[in-house]
């Protein structure tokens, strides 16, 4: 457990936001930056602990979505029982696609693709069936109060989402540091080794994908929280796998800090590029392609690999 | 039931679409047959084709077709370009790097589109593009069917190259064994970026051929790079006449999809069978190297 007095360092530090600024600016900012953090912890679970580039991840985030959309909206049940339910049918999805792609053993580019092709699959099917609304969505009444996990303010849902996002700090550092954080360690470095060494790389991938997709899933019910509507593009649309992505590879898929970094980063870089065009559509993105192709040419370890890199070279280490 | 004849003009407007479909597939699959990476900017490069195209038509007022001399080369010089001084720049060879830097190529190329041109979704109004041809049971727009010509030409074109001309055996020989063929004098990162520009260069071709039925948005890549993706990987990764039949089947499958489930849900077929393939037979129905 040597990360969990950083993480409470980290949940207490982050805790008296709200009452420290009034501005719904900054804390909706900060929201999103949970947000973003938490989602990247969760394609981290695979993608940098396990080595498999998730490019899908949209499937796992909108699985989680709808399901407590529908749960709500189509069943009456309360958000608290939505929320689980958007875990459970994320896992579900884990488990299918991660069957589905393990056992027939693909990997690298080929994983990608798979994972890419479920999400818009699952994009089709939204736009499709009369359950998640087709076209039009789900909409969500708005009913402040705990049982609805509705808040009144911005704050409520900040600390919802530091919640979420210290949450998922705690599963990644007790994944990190437990023998299944080691086996995944040894498939990503080499599969064949792993095998050989009688590491059941099948199982561990299986077990990294249904943590992943599971705590993708809680993101994607909060977001439906937060903002109480869906639609497929929303849900499954390939902007959230590449949102899912970029945080950890911006940050450093090798650290547990990673994912919140990038996420950081991204999200401000967003706010800048939109302050200085002028609100332009699409001007983040533009900004977040540019810093993703410079990580992969400069630092290919991500900000937090920086230092490492830097004091790597200091001691006359290359490579 | 449907009447056969329904059935034979869904088919026939399938192949038509499949042979522009295969065209932009053979661009993804000389890539990675060569270079054995997956270039996710495709989508994206089309889309900057497609643009390119619009404006000549509309601003310079050129005929779509009377772009192709200037947009296939054009667009090659953009692909060398781009895998010389960024793919191979900074991924280095890694290929989990070259998936992310293609990546962010599209993310810029994609969001620069929808910050310059809005979302707005934009055709061009040629005479006789609507023009109906009848072809057996079915009545084809003429500019369908130019395309369809247009597109077996082109992939005629760029099979005699890589069969017949020093680039296409230089190609070939660093597709088969890279380091012997940097023995054998051949400059390796030279032709690696000339089978990238080759690639691009088809999309110019199809970005003419495409325009005159289809229509340009930021997004319209999206549709295309999964298609071509599943193209190629069911042809085989690197099959050029995999890509080939791979396209036609694509187009068919699409055309019945919608026939039978609806424009919207009709897409799933294309996917099924991408997941499908990559799950039960990676290697595709045609799968070798070039």
């Amino acid at each position: 457990m040597r990360s969990l007095p950083a993480i409470g360092f980290f949940a207490l530090a982050a805790l008296p936001l709200p009452w420290l600024t009034s501005s719904g600016t900054v804390l909706n900012l900060a929201t999103m930056v949970l947000l973003f953090a938490t989602l990247g912890q969760a394609w981290n679970l695979l993608g940098g602990m396990a080595g498999q580039f998730s490019f899908g991840h949209a499937a796992f985030f909108g699985t989680g979505a709808y399901a407590t959309a529908i749960a709500q909206i189509r069943f009456g049940l309360d958000a608290w029982s939505g929320f689980a339910l958007a875990i459970l049918a994320a896992v579900a999805m884990g488990a299918l696609v991660g069957f589905a792609s393990f056992r027939f053993r693909l990997r690298g580019s080929y994983f990608a693709l798979v994972t890419l092709a479920f999400a818009e699959v699952a994009r089709i099917l939204a736009n499709s069936l009369e359950i998640t609304g087709a076209g039009v969505g789900l909409l969500l009444p708005l009913a402040p109060g705990l049982d609805r996990l509705q808040f009144a303010d911005k704050a409520g849902y900040y600390w919802f989402a530091l919640v979420l996002c210290t949450g998922g700090l705690v599963l990644a550092s007790l994944v990190r540091e437990s023998r299944l954080g080691a086996r995944l360690a040894a498939v990503r470095e080499n599969e064949e080794a792993a095998r050989a060494l009688g590491v059941d790389a099948f199982a561990v991938k299986m077990q990294a994908i249904l943590l992943s997709a599971g705590l993708a899933g809680a993101v994607g019910a909060f977001y439906t929280q937060l903002f109480l509507y869906l639609d497929p593009h929303i849900a499954f649309g390939p902007q959230v796998s590449v949102e899912a992505l970029l945080g950890p590879i911006v940050g450093g898929t090798a650290s547990l800090w990673g994912p919140v970094l990038g996420a950081a980063v991204l999200q401000l870089l967003g706010e800048a590029s939109r302050a200085l065009t002028g609100g332009a559509t699409g001007a983040n993105l533009v900004a977040y392609g540019i810093v993703l192709v410079l990580i992969v040419r400069f630092f290919p370890d991500g900000i937090i690999g920086m230092g490492r890199a830097r004091a790597a070279d200091a001691r006359g280490v290359t490579g | 039931m449907l009447e056969p004849s329904i059935l034979a003009a869904s088919l026939i407007h399938g192949l038509a679409n499949g042979a522009v479909y295969a065209l932009v597939a053979l661009g993804l699959s000389l890539v990675y047959g060569v270079l054995h990476i997956i270039n996710f900017a495709h989508g994206a490069l089309l889309m900057a084709a497609l643009y390119a195209v619009y404006f000549l038509v509309e601003r310079v007022g050129l005929d779509p077709y009377a772009a192709i001399p200037i947009l296939v080369p054009a667009a090659g010089v953009v692909g060398y370009l781009l895998h010389r001084y960024v793919v191979a720049k900074a991924s280095r060879g890694r290929e989990e790097a070259v998936l992310l830097v293609t990546l962010g190529v599209a993310l810029v190329l994609e969001n620069l589109a929808l910050a310059l041109f809005r979302s707005d979704t934009r055709t061009i109004e040629t005479g006789w593009a609507f023009e109906m041809v009848a072809v057996g049971p079915a009545l084809l727009p003429a500019a369908k069917l130019a395309a369809a010509a247009g597109a077996l030409v082109a992939v005629l074109a760029l099979w005699a190259v890589v069969r017949a001309t020093d680039l296409g055996r230089a190609i070939r020989a660093v597709a088969k064994e890279r380091e012997a063929a940097r023995l054998v004098g051949i400059d390796v990162d030279h032709v690696f970026a000339l089978a990238f520009a080759i690639g691009t260069a088809t999309l110019g071709a199809a970005a003419c051929l495409l325009l005159p039925t289809y229509y340009v948005s930021p997004q319209v890549g999206h549709g295309f790079v999964l298609i071509a993706f599943t193209i190629v990987v069911l042809g085989g990764m690197g099959s050029f006449w995999g890509a080939f039949w791979g396209g036609l089947l694509i187009g068919v499958v699409e055309s019945l999809g919608g026939l039978f489930l609806g424009e919207s849900l009709g897409q799933i077929g294309i996917f099924a069978i991408f997941i499908a393939t990559l799950l039960l037979r990676p290697t595709g129905l045609f799968g070798r190297a070039v």
